[in-house]
């Protein structure tokens, strides 16, 4: 029997609801199986609680993609739960047993969510319920093979109990290590189409917890003066205004001098007290450029790229193709900083614990945090606890590798003498000017066609570096000196192009990047997916017959592009659009995963309105097809958004936005009607978080072209002419 | 400053500084965390709440102006359009996550309250200082059709 045992329990909150039967994994890939009262040490996924409901554990954080429900369903599925029966619990802090098994660290990104836990999650319901079997099989004497399990209730002949109440038997039995998984024609809930999200009853009455709801005895509330340029550092500051402020505690510049952390008895306290310090900076390594600047800067590194990023990929060659070609297209397209702004301001708590400190947040990755934290605080990470909280919208904002706000709540822990719980709070100008950005990117292309054929593709592009310069760099891209993450959907692109050369340049900036929903894509599919538009309109061809003509053979991912490219042109009525209308299309692949979007804009008095998107998306097996349309619709209405009018600017170094009314998000006024079509799959699922967005800008911009005859070479649309009613 | 005022049906004294935001009484003092604060300066609608009926943005209300007033936040709702309207965000899993909704949700009920058959613009006049950066719009506004057709029966 494999099973470990120690003192400590893995089911603290569960203690008072009695005796629990837990199974999962253990570290070896082996199924182990423990009950709460044994003190045993095993990789709980599933708890069998008394009543005979099921807890999954959820080893991701969910900002509202739906993971609690995905890994909910993956294991209520395997273990014939009933879905009403099934709750939630977010796992702690435990890289060993918790890690996203793409990453090799606990942590959420990057659409992985559903695809690495598909099996995993499945065994560990499987697991579950060949336990429940053989243990009533014992109990009343029968062959298993006469046991069945449906809706939570296991039967045979004319006995049934419900999981709680075999749960004590179950733990006696040697648990299976490879359990036998259902085919999929047996599936129930995966692929059904409407399952309720298991976190909606919370979400929908105000009782669901996020950080910024944690309340812990003699907690005190912090906000952060930061320096106005990136790169800044204090130098000295005057509270002689904030101590007039009622409720102010004190202030204590950060350690890493990035600012001053100021304390009150309230959150207002607190933010009133900022206002009234007046602080002097030192900007000897600040970033001071203005934004016109940092675009000409940009630009002028497409001049002559550092990198060539296509496996042989020669400039020479391509340019040597370019002059046979008789018609170019092209153009150089500039892309601004966006801040993600999610709808909870960044904020955590962080409270002493005996040995350490426990964290209550939102926490994207776990393992960073804890890695982070320890160091600041000079403690081992395993007494780095995290209770992980609903987050209120990330779009990669929390996944910094760098830990930056509960960096900060740890400096501003450790500043106060280490013993007070501490609310760290970010208001949204704090979020606006935080950066943490996507990058601004420049991209230049010159693409030759002959005879209406693709001859060669010369692709350049400028971009800060996400990756690089971190802890989740790789040897192999620290050895390249090419970000993936800077040319993902350029320079592995499937279309068939002759002579193709993408060169790359990092571009410099103490402003602070970050991965955006989509990362690279947000700003290679525009470009890629505008420049195939050119291509297609200067061979005189069809804009969707264009891209099949670039997508044939028996590649499969040019078969899945094309397939959803003609169920969206399909859908949409491509060719055909309503009186007053005119329509765009994009297809691009993300993540492993494949969508095509059609927009359908009108035009009234000159100014556009996105009437309608027609999507289509290849995620392999779809697990919630329900969740899947709400992130496609999510992910047009999130790029949508930026694409028309966000931008972060800089004067001088000093961002120019500071909160909605000039970083004006999408309202429900500009959303288009949103269709979604799930290519029905067989193929291992993937992701679809992020890989409902590239396609939008392109889409559009394409529509945008059909209109009126521009093309959009410069973001967000407003800063190039485009109205919007 | 000590100021009256009824929140949820309850009386409660509550000592304030003047001009503190309703948004940070509720949620610092009352523990009423489900009004959430997105921006601070009403333009997000995540901290809406119900001032005699009426929604407001508790952020750009000052304490001392709900005196005497009666004040309902989500965990208040007691009515048949905040019935109606909760059940058609069930039924149609609107959330994503889930921090506008609150707000989202308050703002539905004072329309379907005022206005048991809004049209496509009501909605949109209703509903467009609220913003949802997960962009759950389309669901909103067919939840809000939804729950019109509850409240007929």
């Amino acid at each position: 029997m494999n099973i470990e045992t120690t003192r400590r329990s893995f089911l603290g909150g569960v203690g008072a609801i009695g005796a629990a039967m837990v199974i999962g994994i253990r570290p070896n890939g082996q199924f182990a199986v423990a009950a709460e009262s044994a003190d045993t040490v095993i990789n709980p996924f599933v708890r069998i609680m008394p009543d005979g409901s099921v807890q999954v554990v959820i080893k991701h954080f969910e900002m509202g993609q739906g993971t609690t429900t995905g890994l909910a369903t993956l294991v209520a599925e395997e273990l014939d739960a009933a879905w009403d029966n099934v709750t939630t619990d977010f796992a702690p802090a435990n890289t060993k047993l918790y890690m996203n098994l793409f990453m090799k660290a606990q942590g959420t990104g990057g659409s992985t969510a559903i695809a690495n836990s598909f099996l995993q999650y499945r065994k560990a319901g499987a697991a579950a319920r060949d336990l429940m079997v053989r243990a009533a099989a014992e109990t009343w004497g029968v062959e298993p093979s006469s046991v069945s399990v449906s809706e939570g209730k296991i039967t045979s002949g004319d006995k049934s109990a419900h999981f709680g109440e075999m749960a004590a038997k179950a733990i006696t039995l040697e648990p299976a290590q490879d359990p036998k998984l259902k085919d999929p024609s047996q599936f129930k809930l995966i692929g059904k189409q409407k399952l309720a999200r298991k976190d909606t009853p919370a979400k929908i009455n105000g009782t669901a917890t996020f950080a910024l709801d944690v309340k812990i005895d003699g907690m005190v509330y912090a906000v952060v003066k930061r320096s106005p340029k990136f790169g800044g550092t204090v130098k000295s500051f005057d509270l002689s205004g904030a101590k007039k402020v009622k409720g102010f505690i004190d202030a204590k510049p950060l350690a890493n001098k990035a600012g001053i952390a100021i304390f009150a008895k309230n959150t207002w306290a607190a933010i009133s007290a900022r206002e009234a310090i007046k602080a002097e900076w030192d900007f000897s390594k600040a970033e001071t450029r203005s934004h016109d600047e940092l675009v000409s800067y940009h630009r002028g590194l497409l001049d002559n790229p550092e990198k060539q990023a296509v496996k042989g990929g020669d400039l020479a060659k391509t340019t040597n193709a370019l002059e046979g070609a008789d018609q170019i297209v092209g153009g150089d397209f500039v892309f601004p900083f966006l801040a993600h702004a999610p709808m909870e301001p960044l904020n955590c708590v962080i409270e002493p614990t005996e040995n350490g400190v426990r964290f209550h947040d939102g926490c994207q990755f776990p393992t960073v945090v804890q890695m982070v934290a320890a160091s600041i605080l000079n403690l081992d990470v395993k007494d780095v606890e995290i209770n992980t909280v609903y987050a209120g919208g990330s779009f990669g904002r929390r996944a910094t590798p760098v830990a930056d706000y509960t960096a900060e709540a740890a400096m501003a822990f450790a500043a106060l003498g280490g013993k007070t719980p501490v609310k760290l709070v970010w208001t949204r100008e704090d979020d606006v000017h935080g950066g943490f950005y996507r990058p601004m990117a420049a991209h230049r292309a010159r693409i030759g066609l002959k005879d209406g054929k693709l001859v060669g593709w010369d692709h350049r592009l400028a971009v800060k570096s996400i990756l690089l310069d971190t802890s989740f760099a790789s040897e192999e891209i620290k050895k390249s000196g090419i970000d993936p993450a800077a040319v993902e959907g350029v320079n592995d692109t499937h279309y068939d192009i002759p002579e193709f050369s993408v060169g790359v340049t990092a571009a410099e900036t103490p402003v602070p990047v970050l991965w955006w929903r989509s990362v690279g894509h947000t700003h290679t599919a525009f470009v890629m997916e505008s420049l195939v538009d050119m291509a297609a309109s200067a061979a005189k061809a069809d804009p969707v017959e264009f891209r099949l003509g670039l997508l044939g053979g028996d590649d499969k991912d040019r078969q899945r592009l094309a397939g959803v490219l003609k169920l969206a042109a399909d859908k949409a009525g491509w060719g055909k659009p309503q009186e007053g209308r005119f329509q765009g299309v994009a297809v691009h692949k993300s993540f492993s995963t494949y969508v095509a979007e059609i927009a359908e804009i009108s035009l009234k008095d000159g100014a556009v309105k996105v009437e309608k998107v027609t999507c289509a998306v290849d995620c392999g097996v779809p697990v919630n097809p329900d969740v899947i349309r709400a992130q496609m619709e999510g992910g047009i209405g999130y790029g949508l958004g930026a694409i028309m009018r966000n931008q972060i600017t800089l004067t001088n170094g000093e961002v120019d936005q500071s909160n909605f009314p000039d970083y004006e998000p999408l309202r429900i006024t500009d959303m288009p009607e949103v269709e979604v079509h799930i290519v029905p799959s067989s193929e291992p699922p993937t992701g679809v978080g992020e890989p409902g967005l590239p396609p939008i800008g392109p889409a559009l911009a394409n529509a945008i072209h059909a209109a009126t005859g521009k093309r959009v070479l410069n973001l967000p649309m407003i800063a190039d002419g485009i109205e919007f009613a | 400053m000590t100021v009256d005022v009824t929140i949820n049906g309850r009386s409660v004294t509550v000592d304030a500084e003047p001009g503190t935001p309703l948004l940070w009484v509720l949620r610092d003092e009352l523990n009423l965390t489900g009004t959430k604060f997105g921006c601070g300066v009403a333009s997000c609608g995540a901290c809406t709440v119900h001032v005699d009926g009426q929604p407001v943005r508790s952020c750009q209300t000052f304490i001392e102006d709900v005196a005497g007033a009666k004040v309902t936040t989500i965990e208040g709702l007691d009515s048949k359009a905040a019935a109606a309207v909760q059940k058609a965000w069930g039924e149609l899993d609107v959330v994503q996550c889930g921090y506008c909704q609150s707000g989202q949700i308050m703002s539905a009920v004072g329309l379907l309250s005022s206005n048991p058959k809004p049209t496509d613009d009501d909605i949109n006049s209703a509903m467009s200082g609220n913003v949802c950066r997960c962009a759950t719009y389309v669901r909103i506004r067919a939840a809000i059709h939804r729950a019109a057709e509850i409240m007929e029966g």
